[in-house]
């Protein structure tokens, strides 16, 4: 059985021109999808959308058995009231917070934001701000803040395009182990072809609206 | 709400003299702020300090509002995004995150709007009048002193205006920079 379903119908604008997506696809208890495509093929707003940031047109997003969102019968639950986790492009690191303070801010358990410090090779510069930080370690931080909530879901929109080439493989590797430790449902979006294959189990490419 | 937002910003473009004489009308004991202060809280607004302090909050409200909504955009939406994906409510973002990120301009809006109404002149008059010890505020004495011709006291109430003023936007500026470097 599918972990998460979704079927949703978008308006989107890019650049000039509008056009619709279409998107429809099941994915496994803790798997992880790439989703492929050009700039302004709509991968963030699809992200978004399944994230509650962005209301869709119209269908359909189901994790297990909680609908998230249904249009056909008015559901529409806020990304408050979902569970998941969302690692942002350029992070969204919160910059009045130190790294220990981000992950707090999301667990709100000093235990947890330990484990999570931990798990993601944080601790040495727990009391460090994002100013203060890499790219590297602003990815860490932003990853374990997601995983904070313990979410079913883990949404991650070009985690790796801000690093340079080497870092990118070697945190592509940590990205998958953390994802097999946590088991946690995940999305990855990105335009590169070598990054998604490389890191998810299973592929989707959208193209022309469509999902490929 | 557009029209909520042109009226608190009015007093930038209104003449003092036309504000200062309807705080008047509206905080004399037979107003209807002044009246229902007087009949409740026993206090007297119209020539009196708390109505100064009260006329001068609202003629420097837009300074405040302009300084508040400059900080409030400085904020990157993506920080709201991401407090909301974490399970947060809109009141805890606000606290949290929002006003945390955006100390300049609320420091911003308190030096503005305290050097404002130090130098504040017509509505103080309209509402305080100028009462020695009771609603005699440094720009009207600069003021009297200067139409009795006597320059010396001019010049060292000026000067502490200018001191004053001057400190407060080098604080400004200061919290600025160190904010441009985070």
């Amino acid at each position: 059985m599918s972990a998460l379903r979704f079927d949703l119908r978008i308006g989107l604008r890019a650049g000039d021109h509008d056009f619709r997506l279409d998107a429809a696809y099941g994915l496994v208890e803790g798997g992880l999808l790439g989703i492929r495509g050009a700039s302004g093929s709509g991968k963030t707003t699809l992200l978004r959308c399944l994230a509650g940031l962005y209301h869709p047109d119209s269908g359909r997003v189901q994790m297990g058995e909680d609908v998230w969102y249904d249009s056909a019968r008015d559901v529409f639950l806020p990304p408050q009231r979902r569970s998941l986790g969302f690692v942002f492009q350029d992070y969204a690191l919160f910059p009045n917070m130190t790294v220990y303070g981000n992950i707090q801010y999301a667990t709100g358990d000093r235990g947890r934001t330990e484990e999570l410090l931990e798990l993601t090779r944080l601790t040495a510069i727990a009391r460090h701000f994002p100013r203060e930080l890499s790219g590297g370690q602003k990815q860490r931080t932003a990853l374990a803040r997601a995983l904070g909530r313990r979410p079913r879901l883990l949404l991650l929109d070009e985690p790796l395009s801000a690093l340079d080439e080497d870092l990118r493989y070697s945190l592509g590797e940590e990205l998958l182990r953390i994802q097999a430790e946590t088991s946690v449902t995940s999305i990855l979006v990105s335009h590169s072809r070598e990054e998604i294959s490389r890191l998810c189990t299973e592929v989707i490419e959208l193209a022309e609206g469509r999902v490929s | 709400m557009v029209w909520i937002e042109s009226i608190a910003t009015m007093p930038l473009v209104l003449s003092p003299t036309v504000l200062g004489f309807y705080l008047l009308i509206l905080l004399s004991p037979r107003g209807p702020v002044g009246g229902f202060f007087l009949s409740v809280f026993h206090l007297r607004l119209a020539f009196s300090f708390p109505g100064i302090v009260i006329a001068g909050c609202l003629a420097s409200m837009p300074f405040m509002l302009s300084a508040l909504r400059t900080g409030i955009l400085s904020v990157p939406s993506q920080l709201l995004d991401a407090s909301y994906t974490l399970g947060k409510g809109r009141i805890e973002t606000i606290f949290r995150v929002v006003m945390p990120n955006m100390k300049s301009g609320i420091v911003a809006g308190i030096v503005n709007t305290f050097a404002h109404t130090l130098g504040e002149f017509g509505v103080v008059l309209m509402i305080g009048g100028s009462i020695p010890g009771v609603t005699k505020v440094v720009s009207i004495a600069i003021y009297e002193r200067v139409e009795s011709l006597n320059f010396g006291d001019a010049h060292v109430y000026a000067g502490i205006l200018i001191v004053i003023s001057y400190s407060g936007v080098l604080l400004l500026n200061r919290l600025q920079r160190r904010e441009a470097k985070r």
